[in-house]
């Protein structure tokens, strides 16, 4: 009986190893990809050199250095260490500033609650409360009132300011939104009419001249003795914008739904009311929080332009900092430190949104 | 009596009507709160209305000016247009660049090669994820420190200069001249297009396909270069004279920088909507293509762009009009565009803030009626026949 036994396993040849191989499949596998690259060797030479020198190499990271004996040669990071405070915090008292403090960790912990909440119905009353709650609270820690002191909002700055925007954009949006969408969606003509006409209006001009509007023509609106208060005038501006794109996304939202949702839910009687609470919007919200976030990431972008109507939000106190006569000329590590830190919160946001767009749509095959 | 008026108030034809006479009636009580405390608060703070004010002399200066006439002596309707002009060029510019990028990263995105593919992926990412103002800022400082002092300028060929202030390029002496420029141009579009058309009619009926890449050489390019020079057209040279250069065409730095974040911005997303495009291609399409023996780059321009671009335009032209209205961000730089020039410098000098940022949105809603017309025009054409 003839036996057989396995050969020896050989080693593939050098030219098919992994890196040599990974090098040749993704890199070199044609004359045309071998050139691409070189023109991408070629590219990464030209930019990076100069950016790590300026950031690492040539930078000076002693942090209590001045202007002057920072070198201009490469970034100077003493600058952003100098006035950390008040890129975070603008203009707020230094004795108050615990207030802010408190008013971030409190969202921390809400966060960290919500993710433990097992259960979903107490989870949505959990999200649902605090969204009530949480703005009066935080209102009275950064405004003050009930025993703490005022803090006018001229002094209110920094990426406080710009998440205190953004935040109230979209959280008085919402419910406007939703308004706005089911009357674009109504078949009671003026009401869809009016409704059109906000959204369309709103959506084709830019938000720099709603701004302007809010800051300049708003308080000729309404009368003399109503002092407004510029930052008031500016989230009434961010929130009417932001109404529009919130009711176009809910409107996608509401268009998903089959139609068979809305007749079944007349066939069983339901009030408009009950078929809108109970049956449509769920499902709608549902489909747009992915678009919603979206939507959130390019208010949080937008809010930079409050510069332009004489705010000091994050981008603003880069400005402000290097207007001062000690920290001349230090603008591009205020950008790039400004970009950084606005980076990595919208970079992390648009992740989430991309998680849950593939939870949501992968519940919905 | 009663229940029958009962019945009626829960009928629902009739609760809409109520409802909709309510809405109404809201609105409009408000906004004649809102009119008469304008009326009042204008009144009281002594200001103008009405748009009389589009006749009074300006009385300013503009920075970027390139087709109209205008000096500080014209008119406050005549700097409006010069706005609106600025506000077309800086878009058209950044569109047609923001085009030309985003083709190519989208494009890479999908690369076999794994270099290319990441550093389209990094540029996407850093770019889309960093506010368009900062971006605006960032480069419009960089170009103050990078570029050289007007008497240092870098210059190509001694005719196009570029410093801290601008560009300068060379202009074309007006004249007959240009007109026949103009005409060639035409004429060569024209037998280009009739060229272009009868090669694939030819390719249509016997499939022999004819390269016309040297007709639209000959034809776009050369010939109106040909007439211009034949003529003898004068060019104006920009001079350096005292600080800055004189004569041609100026782009202003702040043009520049704007021109350049809105490009490297808007691209981001033009890449993203046309990788999206391209992936919504079904397999079998670029199976069936190399199937049929076509070669990597025959595949992707005969079979996949054409599909891919049906998907990925409609985002893209909104994508166009998103920059568009992001060009008013000029005002944070000083590039005088309609924002800049009409809500800014205007207002500050009329102070009739009501009518101006009026006109200002009015603009802007004309550009974007056009472009979401546009897109409807396109959506209808390009709809799959037969579905």
């Amino acid at each position: 009986m003839a036996t057989y036994s396995l050969k020896e396993t050989k080693q593939p040849p050098k030219s098919q190893t992994k890196a040599v191989l990974w090098l040749k499949d993704n890199l070199f596998s044609s004359v045309t990809n071998a050139s691409l690259t070189f023109i991408a060797l070629y590219i990464i030479y030209l930019l990076l050199p100069p950016i790590l020198n300026w950031t690492i190499f040539d930078a000076n990271f002693d942090l209590t250095a001045d202007n002057d004996s920072c070198g201009r040669e490469g970034a100077c990071w003493s600058f952003i260490n100098a006035n950390f405070k008040m890129f975070i915090y603008g203009f707020y008292p230094q004795e108050e500033l615990w207030r802010v403090n408190t008013m971030f960790g409190i969202i921390a912990a809400l966060v960290a609650l919500g993710s433990l909440l097992k259960s979903s119905q107490y989870r949505a009353h959990f999200i649902i409360g605090s969204f009530l709650i949480y703005p009066v609270v935080a209102f009275v820690l950064l405004y003050g009132g009930l025993g703490l002191e005022i803090v006018e909002t001229d002094k209110w700055g920094g990426l406080t300011l710009t998440v205190v925007v953004a935040a109230v954009g979209i959280i008085a949006s919402f419910p406007l939104g939703i308004l706005f969408a089911l009357g674009r969606q109504s078949e009671m003509r003026v009401v869809k009419f009016i409704s059109v006409v906000y959204i369309e209006f709103v959506r084709g001009v830019p938000l720099i001249t709603i701004l302007f509007m809010a800051s300049v023509v708003l308080p000729l609106f309404f009368s003399a003795g109503m002092d407004f208060d510029k930052l008031l005038r500016a989230l009434i501006g961010i929130t009417l914008f932001q109404t529009a794109y919130i009711a176009e996304v809910i409107r996608g939202g509401l268009q998903a739904i089959p139609k068979g949702q809305y007749e079944a839910a007349d066939a069983a009687g339901l009030s408009f009311m009950q078929k809108t609470m109970l049956v449509i919007l769920p499902q709608a919200l549902k489909i747009s929080i992915p678009n919603i976030v979206g939507s959130f990431i390019a208010l949080f972008k937008d809010t930079t332009l409050l510069l332009i109507i004489g705010l000091f939000d994050m981008l603003a106190i880069v400005g402000a900092a290097t207007s001062n006569s000690n920290w001349l000329g230090r603008d591009t590590e205020g950008y790039v430190f400004v970009a950084m830190v606005i980076w990595v919160i919208l970079y992390s946001m648009s992740r989430y949104s991309k998680r849950l767009e593939v939870r949501f749509s992968t519940e919905h095959k | 009596m009663f229940t029958k008026l009962k019945s009626l108030l829960y009928n629902n034809e009739v609760r809409a009507i109520l409802f909709q006479i309510l809405a109404v009636v809201v609105i409009a009580y408000f906004a004649y709160q809102a009119f008469d405390n304008m009326m009042l608060n204008i009144e009281q703070r002594g200001i103008r209305s009405g748009f009389g004010f589009l006749n009074d002399e300006a009385g300013f200066a503009v920075n970027d000016n390139f087709f109209l006439e205008y000096s500080p002596a014209s008119t406050n309707l005549q700097a409006f247009y010069v706005g609106i002009v600025n506000t077309l060029i800086v878009a058209i510019t950044g569109i047609f660049f923001a085009s030309v990028l985003g083709l190519i990263v989208g494009i890479s995105r999908l690369s076999s090669n794994y270099l290319i593919r990441k550093m389209a992926t990094v540029y996407i990412e850093v770019f889309r994820n960093i506010p368009i103002l900062l971006q605006i800022l960032f480069w419009y400082s960089m170009a103050l420190s990078a570029f050289p002092s007007p008497k240092n300028s870098i210059s190509f060929f001694d005719s196009i200069f570029l410093n801290s202030r601008g560009l300068y390029l060379p202009r074309p002496v007006e004249g007959v001249e240009i007109y026949l420029v103009l005409a060639s141009f035409i004429i060569g579009v024209v037998s280009y297009i009739f060229i272009k058309r009868r090669s694939n009619k030819k390719h249509d009926d016997t499939g022999i396909e004819t390269n016309t890449t040297p007709y639209f050489a000959g034809l776009v390019l050369l010939l109106p270069i040909a007439v211009y020079f034949a003529s003898g057209a004068q060019l104006e040279y920009p001079v350096l004279k005292g600080f800055n250069f004189r004569g041609g065409v100026d782009l202003s730095i702040e043009f520049f920088a704007l021109a350049f974040a809105l490009s490297i911005y808007t691209a981001t997303y033009i890449a993203e909507a046309i990788r999206s495009g391209i992936e919504s291609v079904d397999n079998g399409q670029k199976e069936a293509a190399a199937a049929m023996g076509l070669t990597q780059t025959q595949s992707l321009r005969l079979v996949v762009l054409p599909q891919a671009l049906r998907v990925a335009i409609p985002p893209i032209i909104n994508q166009y009009l998103n920059l568009t209205k992001n060009s008013s961000l000029a005002a944070a730089v000083g590039y005088t565009e309609l924002v800049t020039i009409f809500s800014g410098t205007v207002l500050n000098v009329v102070g009739q803030a009501i009518e101006i940022i009026i006109l200002t949105m009015l603009v802007y809603l004309a550009i974007s009626l056009v472009i979401s017309l546009i897109l409807n025009i396109f959506n209808k054409k390009m709809q799959i026949k037969g579905k």
